[in-house]
């Protein structure tokens, strides 16, 4: 592998106290291999953070140059120009034209694949005339030429006036060449690729003369963009909306016209650049592959083979980690809780480790999850997904790709929330994270269980068709409903702030590249734990310090009304605990909150003891049982008959069962429709990056499970 | 439906092609998707050709300048061929 670029390496009596490399920053069509290229420069030295305003995580990394030089390299979104199309490429133009910012980058690498070079070029040469010192890091230079595609590479960086270095970012080679060119002081080509034309000159001089630039080519971007550039005022976007009006500036046609100009630039450029004999191998194979993939009877089959196969993951394999992490965590509770007392030991184990552990248990759907996603990503798989299934999804106002986090949200809305981020378009993408908590997530189960086993027979139709196992499916398609006509309802109330197109690259199938599994794996869990995480331990110990402490000594008086009562009834010591427990949970401030709500859930037939199951379950769905176990003092080691059994004795005033069939179905039913996780809430919040989503899930989702409930019960009873 | 029939006499698009059949772009209709169908290389002159339809018809992917792009069909009608 030869690099020929020889750039001038200046002497250091030259080099001021800022000339080390300091930022470098990515550029590059999508599948263009960026990904693999940041992963190769940075390994795990990575950190995801947030740009403002933008659903898009910032990844910067460090990389170790030489023994004594590191720089920061930062991934931006793949694009395929400088113009954005959507609101997550802007990220782009902030970072590049405003000189004066932070992270201005140093250098630019723009990733280019060699099998396409004339649409990725089209980039470059953009970039190019912005004189930033650029590298084209010219990819998969092995393919192309499998495919016939040959580059001449001297001729390419004549043209082109940067260094070119042909590299396979998959397999790391010309990584260290690239290492060694970043080192080195680079110049802006010398090279202009389009001539900003006379007739716009006016326009350009005058934004030049304004903003002290120097290049043409950016004040030609500031006209273009003024409305999205985040660095100018309110009064200098209106100056430079005025003065387009009075030369009567048409940003579209000039648009049409650069990009017109440029691809006969590199069209010209190109003749003595590449030769093509096409071998037409590949593709034919990609194009077999589809035959089969995206065929109108197995496409689907094989779809929902996978599809399957990744509920199975997250739902049962997940679950063997998943219980070995919660008892983890209870038996490090009960360790402390054996050799240590007092309120700060119960604040810590009950708590903070509690809250803690409920992070954790999540870890292995997610990691699950995303090497299934990121393997369907790498080899090309999910575009095929988008392909089939776009025209159902699109009349829901959902994407192709909406499939995978509604079916995950089966299993869990977490990782089904954070898969969503596969979804390029802005709106599809809300529209999916705010219906995909609609599905019902393994979380409801043993509430939907405990209630099904309590007023539905167990009555065999046919011999095999379970009455109980109807009711759970009729369940399982509510929320499935209630997720897409929620959907469509959104599909008419929100905005679109950009048009939403389905133009985009149909890329080849390819091998995964296992280092770029691994390490999404470790930035989703990553991002997991340490951002939801948060929010999650916090509601955890709240919820819990209103569930532990009462006003006053209502705790102490709640303990010993108990002790009376237990003499009477003559209990067992066992029973005796579960009754303080029970006495202390009804004294306590989640209690008071419980008695204070009891009027606003009557209408929906509950009383009290349910609110405070209610509240509690807002943490997590499942503790449901748990604290209905609690309330009717039963033991927590009890099963989940003795919890029927239990629920079934409890009478209402008239003497009849209190869970009658009209009571446990509005239950279920709230249940079904409840925002009642805080952990999806957090995940919601860390994924759109503001709390008016998450905020306005919970508020539609809890008005829609009162709703719903309230018909339900009325309707019943 | 008869009026779009004469209409598809007059200007034939993307959207028309048989599977597997070619055309050459002459103009772009829609200015702003114009400027993104641009973007990926189908400029007028470039030829085009019908590589595949997803299973309900919608949406296809072409080929052009040696690559598969995919696009719905509402947005193959904006491409007008020669």
């Amino acid at each position: 592998m030869t690099v020929v670029a020889q750039p001038e390496i200046r002497e250091a009596s030259q080099t001021t106290p800022r000339s080390e490399v300091a930022r470098v920053a990515l550029v590059g069509n999508p599948n263009s291999g960026k990904t693999s290229l940041f992963n190769q420069l940075t390994g795990l030295n990575q950190k995801v953070g947030n740009f403002p305003g933008v659903t898009v995580d910032k990844k910067t990394g460090t990389c170790q140059l030489s023994a004594n030089q590191k720089v920061q390299i930062i991934d931006l979104p793949g694009t395929y120009s400088l113009y954005p199309k959507s609101l997550d490429e802007r990220v782009i133009i902030d970072l590049l034209y405003d000189s004066a910012s932070a992270h201005y980058p140093d250098l630019v690498v723009v990733t280019a694949d060699a099998s396409n070079l004339k649409r990725n070029l089209l980039l470059f040469t953009q970039l190019a005339d912005l004189k930033i010192p650029a590298i084209l890091a010219l990819n998969m230079v092995d393919v192309a030429e499998q495919e016939g595609v040959k580059i001449d590479i001297p001729a390419l960086h004549k043209g082109l006036g940067v260094p070119v270095i042909p590299m396979n970012a998959r397999k790391g080679i010309g990584v260290a060449a690239l290492k060694i060119l970043i080192l080195q002081h680079l110049e802006p080509t010398p090279v202009q690729f389009y001539t900003v034309p006379d007739a716009l000159k006016p326009v350009t001089e005058t934004i030049k003369a304004r903003f002290g630039l120097d290049s043409d080519y950016l004040a030609l971007h500031y006209a273009h963009q003024y409305k999205s550039l985040k660095f100018l005022s309110a009064e200098e976007a209106e100056w430079i909306g005025a003065l387009l009006e009075t030369h009567e500036f048409k940003s579209n046609v000039a648009q049409a016209d650069e990009t017109i100009a440029r691809y006969t630039y590199i069209n010209e450029l190109l003749l003595d650049v590449v030769r093509v004999e096409r071998v037409e191998k590949d593709e034919k194979f990609s194009n077999r592959l589809d035959q089969v993939l995206t065929h109108k009877v197995f496409g689907y089959l094989i779809f929902m083979a996978i599809l399957f196969l990744v509920f199975q993951a997250i739902f049962t394999w997940a679950s063997y980690p998943m219980d070995m992490i919660d008892q983890g965590f209870t038996s490090l509770n009960g360790l402390i809780q054996d050799n240590f007392s007092g309120p700060l030991i119960n604040l810590l184990t009950e708590g903070i480790i509690a809250g803690l552990g409920g992070v954790m248990v999540f870890i292995p759907q997610i990691a699950i999850l995303f090497a299934f996603i990121a393997v369907l990503e790498e080899t090309g798989y999910m575009a095929r997904v988008t392909f089939m299934m776009d025209k159902i999804m699109r009349k829901f106002g959902l994407n192709g790709k909406s499939v995978v986090p509604l079916i995950s949200g089966v299993a869990c809305a977490v990782p089904a929330v954070m898969s969503a981020r596969t979804i390029e378009n802005w709106k599809d993408r809300m529209i999916t994270i705010f219906v995909t908590p609609l599905m019902s997530c393994s979380a409801r189960i043993p509430v939907y269980t405990v209630l099904i086993a309590l007023v539905v027979p167990e009555t065999y139709y046919f011999g095999f068709l379970n009455l109980q196992g109807l009711v759970l499916m009729a369940l399982y398609l509510i929320g499935f409903l209630a997720a897409i006509f929620s959907a469509l309802l959104l599909k008419v109330i929100l905005k679109a702030r950009e048009r939403s197109y389905f133009i985009m690259e149909f890329p080849v199938y390819k091998m995964p590249r296992w280092k770029n599994v691994g390490l999404t794996i470790v930035e989703k869990v990553k991002a997991f734990v340490f951002e939801a995480g948060k929010v999650i331990v916090a509601i955890s110990i709240i919820l819990w310090v209103l569930a532990s402490y009462g006003p006053g000594n209502s705790f102490e008086k709640a303990e010993q009304q108990a002790i009376v009562e237990a003499k009477q009834q003559n209990l067992s010591d066992a029973e005796l605990r579960n009754l303080i427990s029970s006495h202390q949970l009804e004294a306590s401030y989640a209690g008071v909150i419980g008695r204070t709500m009891e009027p606003a859930i009557e209408p929906l037939g509950y009383n009290w003891k349910i609110g405070i199951a209610l509240l509690t379950s807002f943490a997590a769905r499942e503790v449901f049982v748990g604290t209905m176990s609690t309330i009717y003092s039963i033991g927590e080691e009890e099963n989940v008959s003795t919890i029927k059994n239990k629920l079934l004795m409890e009478k209402d005033k008239d003497g009849e069962p209190y869970f009658n069939l009209a009571r446990s179905f509005s239950l279920m039913i709230f249940y079904l429709f409840a925002m009642q996780c805080v952990s999806t809430l957090a995940v919601v919040r860390r994924e759109t990056k503001s709390w008016t989503w998450p905020l306005a899930q919970l508020v539609y989702m809890s008005g829609l499970a009162y709703v719903m409930a309230f018909i339900t019960y009325q309707v019943l009873s | 439906m008869q009026k779009r029939e004469e209409e598809h006499i007059d200007k034939k698009s993307v959207r028309d092609l048989k599977l597997g059949e070619c055309g050459i772009i002459c103009c772009l209709k829609d200015p702003e998707m114009g400027l993104k169908l641009l973007e990926m290389g189908c400029l007028p002159g470039t030829q085009v050709k019908l590589n595949s339809r997803a299973p309900l018809g919608d949406p296809i992917t072409i080929i052009v300048n040696d690559y598969t792009l995919s696009l719905r069909l509402d947005e193959a009608e904006t491409i007008m061929l020669k």
